[in-house]
């Protein structure tokens, strides 16, 4: 761009110096990521039983969370964006919850909640002989508690965005509620429940905090993908790498999904 | 099949809509006012999207709307089909499965509303293109998916919501007299709300003038275009129409100025419609034998087509169609003093 068509409101040189820092201090990392794996020795790292284990586990969790997520998050985000009930402020403010709680204190909250002698745990213990901490289901409590305000949030946004021509004109066809709902709502914002699907799972995928306080770390039943790198950081330091780069890989893959909702800037957003 | 019944008020702080309207089977009623009278809200409380202040409509034998009784039957329970201004169609199911979704939602079989849905297909000629999606279709073609929609849904009253508004001008004219076509083949009452006079003088048996939430003038559409009540309807079918009182075939108009009409029966309050093209222009006193002659300054000029419409500020003052020749001819300009006449033939009176 030369001097005479550079518009008006282009940011004067001395501010390319702090952004090129901030852009080193973002980047540098996965290069280092980048640089030090171990790529001779990939293929064997992530194919031992402890990296099998970690990576089966964190994608049958990581699924499920996100299927509960869709079955009990999506009705949430039709309540919260068209019904019209008292506190519905406050229930907003709740889903949101989740996404500002450190993991960890998440985690704690869970065990008080459905622990052996939580609130709600006591009852699945002594009712159904039912126990989530430390099993495989309580992982997939933690990732849910944790992924579902993505999902809530995400849809909800879509369906307050909603022009509802289409859905008065479904109902003016004789459709129902609840047809018009599945047969118009959900395909028009199809993009947006794609989008939160996604970004479920992959907050599922990379849950730590709240899912070694609630289900620990066994291998096989609650050693997850993230747990595997931090124990592997302990013993050896290059599997811990091999796993970070396979959860790096996912994250990309996830920005490539994304990137109509939010990488294009400019005119479409 | 039996008739649409309805009184509908419907109360906004800067506006109120009180309109009582009845549409026997087989009838079309256009509903023609300017942007803002009220004609969307009409036809939303039709179709159950928004509720009645006060009233009743009545759709064949089924109340469905009553707030005195607080009965109030959902849009997906009317049976009311309706064309919108945007069509509508559902972006991401193909002609067939928009046609079949009526059908579909009153819980008939996927095969069953997809049979249903390809009759109406058939017959408003949208065979070729039942797979596509409403993104590409022409803007014809989408009206007609949206009628084929409507009517397939088996409705007991049909509304159309400017119907022709989203085409062009070329396709409107084809469009129009389809539509004029399908409408009567429908036998149930059929109320259309348009703004374009022309869509209501085509389609329309009878036509409604709604102005500011209330109805100003209602009639065949040859009463009103030949009688308007309205300066809103005079200035939409470019007619002059003055209000005066008669006495023995002369009109004291309120404006000021006296106009000679043929008519030596009518007495009192009146109105006087008389065409544009009907008036002639001079620059100097006309001799001749028109009985009305009378000055006046120019007070705009405008082009209409082929024409040119002049107004003309005086006693009465009026609007004067010409040839755009006769303007370069007479060298008239905004503020050059004119001479006009008209003959008392050319003018239309009548009891206002």
């Amino acid at each position: 761009m030369t001097r005479r068509d550079r518009p008006t409101t282009a940011p004067p040189w001395p501010v390319w110096v702090p952004a090129g820092l901030a852009l080193l201090f973002l980047g540098l990392p996965i290069v280092g990521l980048l640089v030090r794996a171990p790529w001779s020795r990939m293929w064997e790292i992530l194919t031992s039983p402890t990296s099998l284990d970690a990576l089966r586990l964190s994608l049958v969790t990581a699924s499920a969370a996100t299927l509960v997520t869709i079955v009990i998050g999506i009705p949430l985000a039709w309540l919260l964006a068209r019904a019209d009930f008292r506190g519905r402020g406050v229930v907003r403010a709740l889903v949101t919850v989740p996404l500002v709680l450190p993991p960890v204190v998440g985690g704690i909250a869970l065990l008080l909640a459905f622990g052996r002698r939580g609130i709600m745990g006591q009852y699945l213990d002594s009712c159904c002989g039912i126990t989530l901490p430390f099993t495989t289901p309580g992982v997939v409590v933690a990732e849910t508690f944790v992924a579902m305000p993505f999902l809530v949030i995400t849809i909800e946004g879509a369906l307050r965005g909603l022009d509802t021509r289409f859905e008065d004109a479904a109902a003016t066809l004789g459709a129902g509620r609840l047809t018009v709902f599945r047969r118009v709502t959900l395909p028009l914002i199809l993009p947006s429940i794609a989008a939160g699907v996604v970004l479920t799972f992959a907050r599922a995928l990379g849950e730590f905090g709240a899912t070694i306080t609630f289900a620990g770390n066994l291998r096989g039943v609650t050693q997850t993908l993230p747990l595997a790198v931090y124990i592997g950081l302990e013993g050896d330091p290059d599997e811990a790498i091999a796993l970070s780069l396979v959860l790096l890989a996912v994250s990309v893959v996830v920005l490539v999904a994304l990137r109509d909702k939010w990488l294009r800037t400019g005119a479409a957003s | 099949m039996s008739g649409l019944d309805a009184r509908v008020v419907v109360r906004r702080p800067a506006f109120t809509l009180d309109v009582a309207l009845d549409v026997a089977p087989g009838e079309v009623v256009a509903v023609l006012g300017p942007n803002g009278a009220g004609k969307s809200t009409l036809l939303r409380t039709i179709c159950g999207l928004e509720p009645l202040g006060e009233g009743h409509i009545r759709l064949g034998d089924v109340l469905v709307d009553e707030p005195s009784t607080n009965t109030l039957v959902p849009a997906a329970k009317r049976r009311v089909g309706i064309v919108f201004q945007d069509y509508r169609l559902f972006p991401h199911l193909t002609v067939l499965d928009n046609v079949a979704f009526g059908p579909r939602s009153a819980g008939r079989s996927a095969r069953h509303s997809r049979d249903a849905a390809t009759t109406w297909i058939e017959r408003l000629r949208l065979v070729d293109l039942v797979g596509r999606k409403p993104g590409a279709l022409s803007g014809g073609q989408a009206q007609r998916v949206a009628l084929a929609r409507a009517l397939a849904s088996d409705p007991s009253v049909l509304l159309l919501d400017e119907p022709l508004a989203a085409l062009d001008a070329g396709t409107r004219l084809d469009v129009r007299s389809d539509l004029r076509e399908h409408l009567h083949e429908f036998d149930g009452p059929t109320l259309l709300v348009t703004h374009d006079p022309l869509d209501a003088l085509v389609l329309a048996d009878r036509l409604v003038v709604l102005e500011e939430g209330s109805i100003t003038q209602q009639g065949t559409a040859l009463d009103v275009a030949r009688r308007p009540a309205t300066a809103y309807v005079a200035r939409l079918l470019g007619l002059n129409l003055l209000r005066g009182s008669a006495h023995d075939g002369d009109v004291m108009i309120d404006g000021g100025g006296t106009v000679h009409v043929t008519d030596r029966g009518v007495a009192g309050a009146v109105l006087v419609a008389v065409r544009p093209s009907a008036i002639s222009l001079h620059t100097q006193q006309p001799e001749g034998s028109a009985r009305n002659v009378w000055a006046g300054t120019v007070d705009g000029i405008e082009s209409i087509g082929d024409r040119v419409r002049v107004t003309v500020a005086g006693a009465p003052t009026v609007m004067v169609d010409v040839t755009a020749a006769a303007i370069t001819d007479l060298d008239v300009r905004r503020g050059t003093a004119v001479w006009l006449s008209a003959k008392a033939t050319e003018l239309e009176v009548y009891p206002g």
